[in-house]
């Protein structure tokens, strides 16, 4: 498969590059591979970060170690959404257990495991900065904080409101 | 009511846009800044107003700023670090989601004190929704001339550009940061040289937490002296405090660094006491890295004085019984909460965020993690606790960068506090299964010897 950002994507791209000084376009790689994931099928796919490599005129394995150093690049096919759990301290003492617990027996899926549908993945991930809404989970650019079971039943049928439509 | 210098305007409505922040007097720093002032009495302001960097170790920031080298034709850059990861922290997003135009405003100011032209905010890629707002005061700020080029007709030209990490704790780390907003992996690097001589792109730069920058908005309208008049001793300012676990108002609290830990937790204008009735066991009260101390030594030093919620004092007795201010990451557990379970947590955390490139910090965060799993889940001996107190003590002061240090301390308190509930769950392998080992003495007041 190859790919090929359009139009849009490709003048985001272009203003990604444009905030950083002549010859150190490599700054803008961390952006750019959030805008590749973001763009195609939620995951960076080896021929993605090599078309990546190739649009900052840098060798793909700078991409590739880049890549795998950062949580938040998938490098591995996910759900159509994400569900980041946060297990760290202050959610722990908030109760994120039971909620972890919960979602894993809703969704019938263990972390790091995609519902048979592909609707959701379930990722555990250490502290996101909500501490004080806790227990609290990140689904694509947002934040869902003071979680209870009765808040995921909710959060889970929404999303799935939104594929089924 | 403490003085609020960074929240005052928190809660005007509309203040997150350029007209209503404007209105409540926003961006007069600038005006005095740049019309006024030069970059060398800026500095001086900032040195006498005693501001110490809030994201955590509590340098100096004038100092910091004095020390930027500045070769003829070589630019150098103002990098805020906006990566806020501490477990417990939550402070910067608050201002940067709720107050944007404050942080554009200081950036504008210290990167006119630097001489920055291409200020960089990188801010952690969880918090997703904020470089939206960030952008959108830059705009803002750019179309009401404050922004661009010749601000202000002095000809000094800015602009601030907004960069999302994409998951590393390590990157709060400033030369980690700096590797990350080059494009590469956040491995810290060796010191020296500072990035203050070769930084982002080799050149001069300065980073700085965004509570620091946004801090240097009061230091320049008051003055630094007024602004050092605030707060006590070498705890000046104010700061802002996130508070989180089992009380009734998690939340960030500015506080003038004068009031006691014990009014902190139980006045109801800040964390309005635990939550449920129950009873306070221990607190982490600097951020994740920051010794947890039990409830006694937390709100009385060793020697039976009340502790306050400054530099000094949270740091009176050391680590052998006190702890740090850190970050202003503010975690509070209950009786019944299980210091092994939380070590545990904080354990896995640090091993998960280790760059690895130290072997130190590398091999032994996940050997704390292991040993800390085994005895948490009743499977642990006496000889393990010792075992973990050997490797903290060979990881600290051992790695390129601190996060050897933030993953040690954790272990290290936990177990010079708390090492009766650790042999309680070797001893008890069962129990410690279905229940906790509870309050205990964490709470017994002080013996003060004469």
């Amino acid at each position: 498969m190859t790919y090929t950002f359009n139009e849009t994507q490709m003048a985001e791209f272009n203003r990604l590059v444009a905030r950083y000084p002549e010859g150190k376009q490599k700054s803008a790689l961390l952006p750019a591979l959030h805008l590749a994931q973001e763009s195609f099928d939620g995951w960076l796919p080896t021929e993605l970060m090599d078309y990546i490599a190739g649009l900052l005129k840098i060798e793909p394995i700078e991409v590739y170690e880049v890549a795998s150093f950062y949580s938040m690049y998938n490098l591995k096919p996910v759900g159509k959404f994400i569900f980041e759990v946060c297990q760290t301290g202050p959610c722990m003492i908030s109760g994120s257990d039971d909620i972890i617990a919960y979602i894993q027996q809703k969704l019938d899926i263990k972390p790091g495991e995609t519902t048979k549908d592909g609707i959701f993945t379930l990722k555990l991930v250490e502290c996101l900065g909500a501490c004080g809404y806790a227990p609290m989970m990140q689904v694509g650019k947002i934040y869902k904080e003071h979680l209870t079971k009765e808040k995921v039943d909710s959060i889970i049928a929404e999303y799935r409101a939104t594929v089924t439509k | 009511m403490g003085v609020k210098l960074l929240l005052d305007k928190a809660n005007v409505p509309g203040i997150r846009s350029y007209e209503v922040y404007r209105r409540e007097g926003g961006y007069r720093s600038v005006e005095k800044a740049l019309k006024e002032m030069n970059p060398e009495s800026i500095v001086e302001e900032v040195k006498k107003s005693g501001l110490r960097g809030r994201g955590g170790a509590g340098f100096p920031t004038g100092m910091k700023w004095s020390f930027i080298a500045k070769p003829e034709g070589v630019p150098r850059h103002l990098v805020c670090n906006a990566d806020e990861s501490e477990p417990g922290t939550f402070k910067d997003r608050y201002l940067m989601e709720f107050l944007p135009h404050l942080l554009i405003e200081g950036l504008i100011v210290s990167s006119f004190a630097l001489g920055s032209n291409d200020t960089y905010i990188y801010i952690r890629g969880e918090y997703a929704w904020i470089p939206d707002i960030l952008e959108e005061a830059i705009n803002e700020a750019k179309a009401n001339g404050w922004l661009g080029k010749n601000i202000l007709g002095t000809g000094f030209d800015c602009n601030i550009h907004v960069q999302r990490g994409a998951g590393a704790y390590i990157c709060g780390e400033e030369t980690a940061l700096i590797e990350s907003l080059e494009g590469k992996r956040g491995n810290p690097r060796i010191k020296p040289p500072f990035p203050a001589i070769q930084g982002l792109w080799q050149r001069p730069t300065v980073v700085n937490n965004v509570e620091t920058l946004a801090a240097i908005v009061p230091i320049i309208n008051l003055g630094g002296d007024e602004y050092a008049k605030i707060g006590v001793g070498r705890s000046t300012g104010t700061k802002l405090i996130s508070a989180c676990g089992n009380i009734n108002k998690p939340g960030v609290y500015e506080i003038d660094m004068t009031i006691s830990v014990e009014e902190f937790i139980y006045s109801d204008e800040y964390c309005g006491g635990i939550k449920g009735g129950k009873k306070l066991k221990a607190c982490i009260p600097g951020g994740s890295s920051v010794p947890i101390l039990p409830a006694n030594l937390l709100l009385k030093t060793a020697k039976g004085e009340t502790r306050y919620m400054n530099y000094e004092s949270l740091s009176d007795g050391g680590f052998a019984t006190g702890s740090m201010l850190g970050s202003g990451g503010f975690i509070v557990l209950d009786e019944d909460q299980c210091i092994v379970k939380n070590t545990l947590t904080l354990a896995r955390f640090y091993r998960h965020e280790s760059c690895g490139q130290c072997s130190p910090c590398r091999e032994g965060t996940g050997w704390m993690e292991k040993i800390l799993n085994k005895i948490e889940h009743g499977k642990g001996t006496i000889a393990d606790i010792d075992l973990l107190w050997d490797i903290q003590r060979k990881i600290e002061g051992n790695t390129i960068c601190p996060l050897g240090d933030a993953a040690a301390w954790p272990v290290a308190a936990a177990i010079r506090h708390f090492r009766d509930e650790f042999e309680w769950h070797i001893n008890n392998p069962v129990l410690s299964q279905t229940s906790n080992f509870g309050l205990q003495h964490y709470a017994d007041p002080i013996h003060v010897p004469a």
